[in-house]
């Protein structure tokens, strides 16, 4: 079968042996083959080969972008985190200083409150004491006239007759005044 | 004929590449259409409809064949680009069309009944010649007579360097032949050791488990070697391209 010296071989094409050495067919054969690879390669760098550079171009293009976009995206997201935490600090400072100056009104009011009320209180209590004052000097008063008249009827009935109304009163006055 | 009647079986593991003009007659002139055109023709077809029909699209997430032509493309290129360097990439649709070409024409060779291109020495040597020329030329004419510095090893001991020298001589000029014959021979082996089967299961009948079993495992195989020889011949391209655009050592 594999008779490789098989030069003579113009046969037909059922000839025993290799084909692919059959070199009658061979200017056929490489005719046609350089048909098809420039056919191919017209094709390819024509056509087929820019579009997909083109497409692999636009796509890494692409996703440059997205990436880009991406990024963007990351510091908008970075600013706006630190825009939401500046405004709760703020509002926490707003809040703290509403507090303290309620805090600070409230303080205000009460003391006034207070002071108010101390002030009434020590109305009421001088008042009181004034009125105490009075009762104690009408007392007074009247134990120094109990006192004399006592003291008056008292020598009166020692002895009789000697009875110094002025004396008694200046008496009685010392007596009340030690 | 005179082996049918000897052999018993009716075994003919060389016919698939017989070479048959496609409307009659047995003289085949050299523009004779023949099946190598019939099959030529599908080969371009086909890369057709997957780089030119698949890619219509354009589109940023692509389609299923838009996917395997760029992943076909980017393949190539990386290759070109790992090999060659950023000056190969100029070659880039040259390789990129045998590429495409040997690897389109092994698969549509695993169609039964069809008939492989590649499996011809005829095909093969004219790809493989007409890298060797290319880089041959383009060596010189880039490099004019520096490009000889290929076959002087500056980095081997001075006495050793012509002996290395006719050696790497006589790889250069060998280097078509092994790369033409190297595809040429797979897919023919290949396509024969199937026909060999076939024809065991067809005197088995129904018997031919095994045969048949032998068919699917080689079939799987020859798959892969469609595919690797197609990669190989392409990488060799490269590395030969290489050789003209950088040939010191």
């Amino acid at each position: 079968m594999a008779d490789t010296t098989h030069s003579a071989g113009h046969e037909a094409a059922s000839a025993p042996g290799m084909p692919q050495l059959d070199f009658s067919t061979f200017p056929n054969q490489i005719f046609w083959l350089v048909v098809t690879l420039v056919v191919i390669y017209i094709v390819l760098s024509r056509v087929a080969l820019p579009r997909i550079a083109n497409v692999l171009a636009e796509r890494s293009d692409t996703i440059q972008r997205d990436l880009e976009k991406a990024e963007a995206l990351k510091a908008k997201a970075v600013d706006a985190e630190a825009a939401y935490n500046k405004a709760l600090a703020d509002a926490r400072l707003e809040a703290s200083n509403i507090v303290a100056e309620t805090k600070a009104d409230i303080q205000k009011d009460l003391d006034k409150a207070i002071a108010k009320a101390d002030a009434e209180i020590s109305a009421k209590a001088a008042e009181g004491e004034a009125k105490i004052k009075g009762i104690k000097d009408n007392a007074m008063v009247s134990v120094e006239v109990v006192a004399t008249d006592t003291a008056s009827a008292i020598v009166d009935a020692v002895m009789p007759g000697a009875a110094d109304a002025k004396a008694v009163k200046a008496a009685v006055k010392a007596q009340l005044k030690g | 004929m005179a082996d049918e009647a000897t052999s018993g079986f009716n075994i003919h593991p060389m016919d698939q590449f017989q070479i048959k003009p496609l409307f009659g007659g047995s003289e085949i002139l050299w523009y004779t259409p023949t099946n190598v055109t019939l099959w030529m023709g599908f080969t371009v077809l086909a890369i057709i409809a997957l780089l030119v029909l698949g890619t219509r699209g354009r589109a940023i997430v692509p389609s299923r064949s838009q996917s395997i032509a760029e992943s076909m493309y980017g393949f190539i290129y990386k290759m070109v680009e790992d090999i060659t360097g950023k000056q190969g990439l100029k070659f880039f649709p040259y390789i990129f069309t045998l590429f495409m070409f040997v690897l389109v024409a092994n698969f549509l060779g695993l169609i039964p009944t069809s008939f492989t291109t590649t499996s011809h020495i005829a095909v093969t040597a004219t790809l493989a010649f007409a890298v060797f020329f290319t880089v041959t030329i383009l060596g010189f004419a880039l490099n004019g007579f520096k490009f000889l510095g290929l076959f002087w090893v500056s980095s081997a001991p001075l006495p050793l360097r012509p002996v290395l020298a006719v050696i790497e001589l006589i790889s250069y000029f060998v280097r078509p032949v092994s790369h033409s014959i190297r595809l040429a021979g797979n897919v023919m082996a290949g396509h024969a050791v199937i026909k060999v089967f076939a024809g065991f299961a067809g005197a088995l009948g129904l018997g031919a488990i095994a045969p048949i079993f032998a068919i699917t495992a080689v079939y799987g195989l020859e798959v892969l070697v469609a595919a690797i020889q197609a990669y190989v011949f392409t990488i060799l391209t490269c590395v030969y391209l290489n050789d003209a655009l950088h040939p010191s050592h």
